[in-house]
This record gives structure tokens, sequence and C-alpha cells, in this order.
């Protein structure tokens, strides 16, 4: 299988995400933001990071990045296309996904393991994981997401969340939202699936001496999903 | 035209003004007067501090460079080599907390990436004023939204630090910032010019008028007018040392680069007239080259000025293209301003006019040194404590109230706004001993932390300098790492008072007697003086950063308690030592005495054993004994690993409360297999250490002496709320 990483000007988790796709077996490599042109990819990743220094809104001025319109037109053609963080910052800015990532509710940025639910597990990112359940990491600024009334509903009437915080034993309440989000979302999809964008950093919890191993399910799965 | 009076507006005494008037048997001119200005005040010359310092221990197998760099370097094998460096930023983010901060942190990563490493871990060591005090609040979030601004940015983990609150912090807090960089041995980079006719290369930022005179700011004390000096405070941009730090890191893997230097205090004037002299060179610069961010800049300004995120390097010949080309792509500026001589004079042009001409000798060798007058603190009487006092106080209400207590408490709030796992190498997040990341894509890890303690300093300079060193030594040794050498970063008062000065030679006379003793060097570090409001100064506060090497992480230890029916083990002899402890001063109200005694053969002894059981792996947890003693040393053993524990006070003529909150030194606190005991006792007597057996780890609740007993959601509560509800207020 093969992916890409894209880097920004001021993206600062492009490696950790290229170490995670190898260790799971995809052949990776990384994009430089100015060429034009995508290699052969099964997966593209938008990792995190401040891009641009997260200067105008974040992920706004990557958006406008040359290579962005291959990454536009591969996703509209049913590629599978990632944001993580900033990466997710990236894509509801080129407006792929719905909605818009504002300040954290305590205006403070937050670095910590979160438990996340899976809503939908039916799509090529989280279907055959066998648990509800994942114990993720988040590190951001700016991950309160918030979309209109309207948008909330074709949200839901597609089934486009993907993931919500959760506590561990899988309970979607307020008390564990530390962010602010809007129902608690963590991580949403475009209306076909092949687009997820999502706070939670994956490429963190990929070794039982970091943060925790719930990555390493996420990872393993999707190349699983994808071959 | 300059004269005296503006030469002590320059912050220069009358004696030194004369001595520059001599040195260039002219007047010099108001540009030469800001650049003598900058390279003798106290930040940039050590002027008061140079004839101390020489006695502190800073070789040793494992050194690869000591002080006088950028930063330290030392060795950790297979190629391998860890930068690193801690910082002062107090001034600056009094001012204005949230840049100074930012800064600090900018800075030290430049420190450390100018060298060739690529930073791997941040730490910080930052003291407030007391928690009642109308500042305090907006400091430590302005101070700790900072850091995080900053070091999260660029993408590299806050993995430790430090925070302690304290009346004498009121009007001067201090902000001290550590990064760790790795490097290969064979790709160091150093600040040393060679070679005549190379181009000089300016990179990175613009120069703006931001932060002039802000190491002359850095040299005096505040008065009710600081606020005034808010445009010497510099503004960071980390985006920009994030593109800088990958161009830089770019250019180094080829070999254009002879030397690099970045500029931080006092910017293009030390980092050009340090690359020169340490060359023994000269250098002349076109300032009209200077990418300036503001219009109609004068020579003065763009010399002085501390805009941040630059760089000064020296180009092999015709290597000029490939360096552009980097720095283009990553949409910096880059100009070549100037180049070496052999006049061994630094030589300014502006609008084709020499604006400056002054010899590197008289700005360099000539800079003063001031041995001045200190004043010895006895050792204070010790507190006899009548056995009334301890009469009403009950184990657990006491213990409750100490992990609450400001400095004992738990500092989520503060790190959980610091990205402390980026990178993917984080093993030990803070909270803990030490800090540890791995070292990517090998079996190694190193460790680090960042310790001080003002009190003891305070109480008895000599000893509390030996007592930071050890903690260092502690804190690495708990988590199984072999210490290997340290930084520091010396924040005290005025100088010029006898008393402030003798706290910062006693200190000095500890610290180095401790890091020779356990051959811990220093290898890098910086003071800061002048830490004072009027007449108040903050109490003598060493910070030291400590560095120390895991040779396979799989076997770092952590503090958490890990399964029922372990034996607990206190490592050390315990007296019951309580002046100057958290104890005594929360409890009994007690703030004199001395601070606990050190023993360094004890000390050496202790940590090598407890390292030795590690490395046979005959240790599940461990934790130093500190503020607070043996029981709340427990108390964060169980908090963390979310399990009870059952102890009993050993038979000692000491009572319960010296026991259990004395601060003795030396100390360890481990916990073992019962399967393990015999070989374990076996090792602590061959080793003559003293070991008291207190209890075993158990399902739920702490329960001492069968007669007190503390759930751990209670323990939970006390250390963790205390913070979180005063930031919210």
């Amino acid at each position: 299988m093969n992916s890409c990483v894209i880097t920004f000007p001021g993206s600062n988790c492009d490696r950790d995400m290229d170490v995670a796709l190898k260790q799971f077996g995809f052949k990776n490599k990384m994009v430089w933001h100015n060429d034009i042109e995508l290699p052969k990819s099964d997966l593209v990743v938008l990792p995190g990071g401040f891009s641009y220094g997260d200067y105008l809104r974040c992920g706004s001025m990557a958006s406008k990045s040359k290579i962005m319109q291959s990454v536009i037109n591969f996703a509209k053609t049913g590629g599978m296309l990632m944001g993580i963080c900033n990466g997710f910052q990236i894509l509801v800015e080129t407006e792929l996904v719905p909605g818009v990532l504002l300040r954290n509710k305590y205006l403070e940025f937050i670095c910590k393991n979160v438990f996340v639910k899976i809503n939908n597990s039916e799509n090529n990112y989280f279907k055959n994981i066998k648990k509800n359940t994942l114990e993720l990491h988040i590190a951001h600024n700016e991950g309160n997401y918030f979309c209109s009334d309207d948008q909330m509903k074709e949200i839901e009437d597609n089934n486009q969340i993907a993931l919500l915080y959760c506590d561990e034993n899988g309970v979607v309440n307020e008390k564990i939202n530390s962010n602010g989000s809007s129902k608690n979302i963590a991580g949403i999809f475009n209306k076909e699936k092949n687009i997820l964008g999502m706070m939670p950093h994956p490429e963190r919890m990929i070794d039982s001496y970091l943060s925790g191993v719930d990555g390493s399910i996420f990872f393993e799965n999707l190349i699983n999903n994808l071959r | 035209m300059v004269n005296e009076k503006i030469a002590i507006v320059h912050g220069l005494n009358k004696d030194e003004y004369k001595k520059i008037c001599n040195l260039l048997k002219r007047v010099p001119n108001i540009t030469e007067l800001g650049i003598f200005s900058a390279m003798w005040n106290e930040h940039c010359s050590y002027k008061t501090s140079k004839l101390h310092l020489k006695n502190l221990p800073t070789g040793g197998k494992k050194v690869i460079q000591g002080p006088g760099e950028n930063a330290g370097v030392i060795d950790i094998g297979d190629d391998d080599a860890i930068v690193f460096k801690i910082e002062s930023h107090n001034h600056p983010s009094f001012i204005e907390p949230y840049q100074g901060a930012a800064t600090g942190v900018g800075g030290i990563m430049r420190d450390v990436f100018t060298m060739g490493a690529r930073p791997i871990a941040n730490l910080n060591s930052i003291h407030f004023g007391s928690p009642q005090h109308k500042k305090t609040r907006n400091l430590l979030r302005g101070v700790v939204h900072g850091i995080g601004g900053y070091g999260n940015c660029i993408g590299v983990p806050t993995i430790a630090g430090q925070t302690s609150f304290d009346e004498s912090y009121n009007g001067n807090i201090l902000v001290n910032a550590m990064t760790l960089g790795l490097v290969k041995k064979n790709k160091i980079f150093y600040s040393k010019a060679t070679g005549l006719n190379k181009p000089i290369i300016y990179v990175g930022s613009k120069t703006g008028r931001d932060g002039i005179h802000g190491a002359s700011m850095a040299s005096t004390i505040f008065d009710e007018k600081i606020e005034e000096k808010k445009p010497t405070v510099q503004v960071g941009d980390p985006f920009t040392e994030k593109l800088l730090l990958e161009a830089c890191l770019e250019l180094m893997a080829g070999n254009s680069i002879i030397a690099i230097q970045d500029m931080g205090a006092a910017g293009l004037t030390s980092s050009s007239i340090e690359m020169a002299s340490k060359g023994k060179l000269g250098v002349e610069l076109n300032l009209n080259e200077v990418p300036c961010r503001e219009l109609k800049m004068t020579p003065y300004e763009i010399m002085l000025s501390e805009s941040q995120e630059r760089m000064l390097i020296v180009l092999e010949n015709g290597k000029e293209d490939i360096a552009k080309k980097i720095f283009d792509k990553w949409n910096l500026d880059f100009a070549i301003i100037g180049k070496t001589t052999n006049s061994k004079k630094i030589e300014l042009y502006f609008n084709k006019e020499k604006v400056v001409d002054i010899p590197i000798a008289a700005l360099v060798e000539n800079s003063p040194m001031y041995d001045r007058k200190w004043k010895k603190t006895k050792l204070p009487k010790k507190n006899k404590i009548e056995k009334e006092q301890f009469k009403n106080l009950k184990i657990s209400n006491v213990l409750n109230k100490i992990l609450a207590n400001p400095n004992v408490c738990n500092k989520e709030w503060i790190w959980q706004q610091y990205d402390h796992t980026v990178m993917g190498d984080t093993i030990q997040k803070p909270g803990g001993d030490a800090g540890v990341v791995r070292i990517h894509k090998t079996n190694k890890a190193v460790a680090a932390s960042v310790d001080s303690s003002a009190t003891y300093c305070w109480a008895h300079p000599l000893t509390g300098g030996k007592q930071i060193v050890c903690e260092s030594w502690r804190n690495l040794i708990s988590v199984g790492a072999e210490p290997i050498a340290i930084t520091n970063c010396l924040n005290f008062g005025n100088p010029e008072k006898e008393e402030n000065m003798g706290e910062f030679v006693e200190c000095v006379q500890g610290l180095s007697e401790a890091s020779k003793y356990l051959n811990l060097p220093v290898v890098s570090g910086n003071v800061s003086f002048y830490n004072q409001t009027k007449e108040k100064s903050i109490k003598p506060t060493p910070s030291i950063g400590g560095v120390g090497l895991i040779i396979d992480y799989k076997q770092m230890i952590t503090m958490d308690l890990k399964k029922i029916d372990n034996i607990i083990l206190v490592i050390g002899k315990t007296e019951g030592h309580l002046d100057q402890s958290v104890f005594s001063r929360e409890i009994l109200n007690e703030k004199n005495g001395p601070p606990p005694e050190i023993n360094l053969f004890n000390e050496k002894n202790n940590g090598e054993t407890v390292l030795s059981l590690i490395k046979k792996n005959l240790i599940k947890s461990a934790h130093d004994v500190s503020l607070g003693g043996i029981i709340t040393a427990l108390a964060k053993m169980c908090i963390k690993g979310k399990i009870g524990i059952k102890i009993k006070k050993p038979n000692y003529l000491i009572n319960q409360f010296e026991y259990l909150f004395g601060e003795d030194q030396g100390r360890y606190i481990v916990e073992i297999e019962k399967n393990d005991y015999n070989k374990v006792i076996e090792i602590l007597n061959k080793s003559s250490i003293h070991y008291d057996e207190l209890g075993i780890v158990t399902e739920k609740d702490m329960i001492i002496d069968d007669k007190s007993k503390v759930t751990i959601d209670e323990l939970i509560t006390s250390n963790t709320n205390w913070l979180t509800n005063y930031m919210s207020k």
C-alpha cells in the first residue's frame, strides 16, 4: 500500500506520521507543499502541526498551498484522505468536510489521552475494528468543532460523525468534552466517507512505551481494509 | 556627543567609561558606546561571576564541549551526542509574561540547534510570587501560555519542569528554559570563525526595533517604572523559528558552514564579536545589507536589536548559492552582510562610511572583571521542637494539607498545556521524577530533570548548592538513568550587595563540591543577577538541569506502585530533619533553621546502589524522597499507581512526624517483589546501606501504623485540586 504525507511549512507531526505508516506496512513518501503532483497513493495524510504558524486561521493558508489542488482532486475522485489535528483544520478550510474548528472552550492548549467512541464503522477507516472505543491522544488549541444547525442535520442524516469524545466506558457526555465540541465530535467524514478529519493523534499511540497502543489497532486495521 | 552621562544611562559606570576611552584612545561614538554597553553588561560579560564559575568542574570523559559555546555537549555512545543548556528569561517575563517566556524557549532552542542538533526535549523551571499576590495568577497563566505557545508550535515535547511559589518572587518571577538536542558526534557546529575573506551571512527574520538593550535591561534591578521597559522585550515568532531550524539543519547536512552563532542577547553585536574573538579574527560588516523590518534604522539600532529568530553564519567561499537556495526554499531572509578579516577589529560600514572601529580584544579580553565583596552565611541553629507542638496534629490531616501545598501539589494544569508527546518518543511524561525521551530508532533513552531548592539555599547557600546537585542526581537515578552531566541557571539578587554576592559565591561552592564528588560536570549554563525589585531580592535560586542516559529504555523505572504484596523499602537513613521542611514551614509555621545536611558519600553510595538494583531488574518502582518527606513521596506513588499501601514506622527514637515528614537527603523509596527480597537485602548490606522496611503494597487505602487511614481518592483530591481551583478563579 502506498501512502504519502504532505509537509507544509510549520507541520510538525509529519515525521511521526511517516514513522507510524511505515511501522504498519505502508510504503510512505513525504511530499513538499510546493509540489504540484501527488505520487501514486492509496492514502494521503495531512499531518498535525502549525502550518504557516496558524496565522490568519489554523489551516487556512495551507488549504491554498500548491499541492492542495491535487489533494482535492484525489479526494473528490474517491481517494482516501485523512487529516489529523492541523490536517483536520486544513480539511475544514478546504471545505472537504463540513464545519469549523474553534478555540478550545477554556482557551487553553490541551495535551492528554482521551477516549473516543467510533460512531460509524461502515467505512474503510473503522470497518472491522473490534473495539467500540479507542484511547487516543489529543494535543491542540483549536479543536472545538462547530457547525450550523442545518449542517449538523445533514451531517447526522448522512451519518458523517466518525468519532465522539467519551469516557472509558464509551459513554458520551458533556463532562468529558474537554474542548467544547458540538455533540462531542472528535472526527468527521465527508458524505462519501473517503475523507476523514479528526483531532486525536493515532500516530502517538503505536507503542506500549508511549501513551498507549490503540493507534496500532487503527493503523493495522486501516492497511488491512485497503488491501 | 558621547559623554560620561550618556555612558551611565547605558548602564556603564564611570570607571568603565574611562576604561573604554583609554582602550580606544578616544571618545567612542554612540554606536560604539552601545556596543560596549552590550558586551560589558553583566548578562554578556559575566564580569561578576567569572571569577567564581572557574571553580566548577567542567570536563570529563563524556564531555565533548563544556561551557563557552552556545551549549554543552556530552557523549552518549554510538556516535550520538546530546547538546543541552538552560537559560533564564526572568526580567522580560515579569514585564510581559507571554512574550518573555516564549522567547526564552525560542532562545534556548536556537542555542541548541545552532550546534547542529535537532531539539528533542524542552524543560522549564518557573517561580512565582505568593499565590495571594495580585499579579501571580496572571503571570503564571501568561508564562505557561508563552512556553506552550512557542514549544508546541516548533513541535518539540516539553517533558518535565518545576514550578514553585514564594513571596520573594512577588516582584521578580523566574523563567528558566532548558533544551536537549541530538546530534551525531562528527556533525557538531561551533561558533569559532576561521579563514580570511569568508562571507558572513545573515539568515532568518528581519531586524526590527524590538528588544533594543534587552541584555542591559536584564542587568538592572526593577523599580516602579518597570512597565516603561516593555519595548525592550523581544517578540517571538515560533513559525519562523521552525523554518529556521529546518533550514539550518538542511544546510548543516552539507559542508558549507565554517561557524554559526545565533543572535541572542545583544543580537548582531555579540554574535559577530564572539565568532571573531574565538577565531582571533576581525569582522567587517556592511549594515546597509542587513534585512530590516522597519524604515530608517540606524547602525545603533541594527547592532543592538534583539529581534528573534536570526542567525549569523560564516560560510566557505563559493557556497553562497547552495545556502541561498535552502533559505529561499524555507522563505527566510538571506543576506551576505560582510566578511572575516585579519584586522582583529570589528569594522562597521553604513552608507559607505565607517561607523564603528573597535579592536575585538577591547570588547572581550579587556572586559571588566570584578571580585566583589561578599558575606558568608552562618549555619543557622537547629530549632528545638517541643513535643507539645505535635500533640494536636493528625497524620492524615497534615498529609492532605501538604499534598495540597502549592509547591508540592500536582501541576497537571500546567503541563497539559505543553505538547509533551510530539516526536513520538516521550516514554516518561511530566509528573515523574524526570522526563524521558528515546533516542529515535534506538534502544537508548535520555532522562532529564530540572531542580532548585531556594528555601534551602536561602537558609544556608553552601548546603543548598550541594543539595540541588544531589537532587538532580537522585531524580535521574529514580528513573533508571545514569547521571552524566548538568547545566545550571544561577538566579540571584543584586551582586553589588554583600549578602546577595555571598549567596552566589557559596551556592557556587556548594554546586562545585557536589558536582565534583558525584562526577557530574557542569557543561553549560547562565547567570542572572539583579533579580530584585527595589530593596527586595529573590531567594537565591540556582536551577540545575540534569541529563542521564538509559542504555535500554525497557529498563526505565516509573514511580507508580505496581503490584499488591510487593515490599516497600526506604533506602538511606532518616534522622527526622524538620527545619526548612514543608512540614516546619507550613504546619509549624517555623521559617528558620538549617536545611538538611548533605552527606556526599552516602549520596553517591545510595544512588549507585539503587542504580545497580535497577540494572539487575530488582526494582519495580522508585521515587526519591524530597519535599514533604517519606509520606509525601509514598502518597504520590499511590496516586500514580491508584493502589494502596500499609506501612509501619520502624522503631527509631524519632517520633512519627519526624520520621514521616523529615526531609533528610540521599533517600529513595523503592518497590521490590517478595521473591527478590533476599537478593536486594544482600546487595544493600554488602554496600553498607541503611534501609528501612516500611510495608507492603495493598489493594486500596494508605494505612499508617494500623491507626491512620487515608483513601487514595482523598489523596488524589488533595493533590490535584489546588492549582486547578486557583487558576479558575
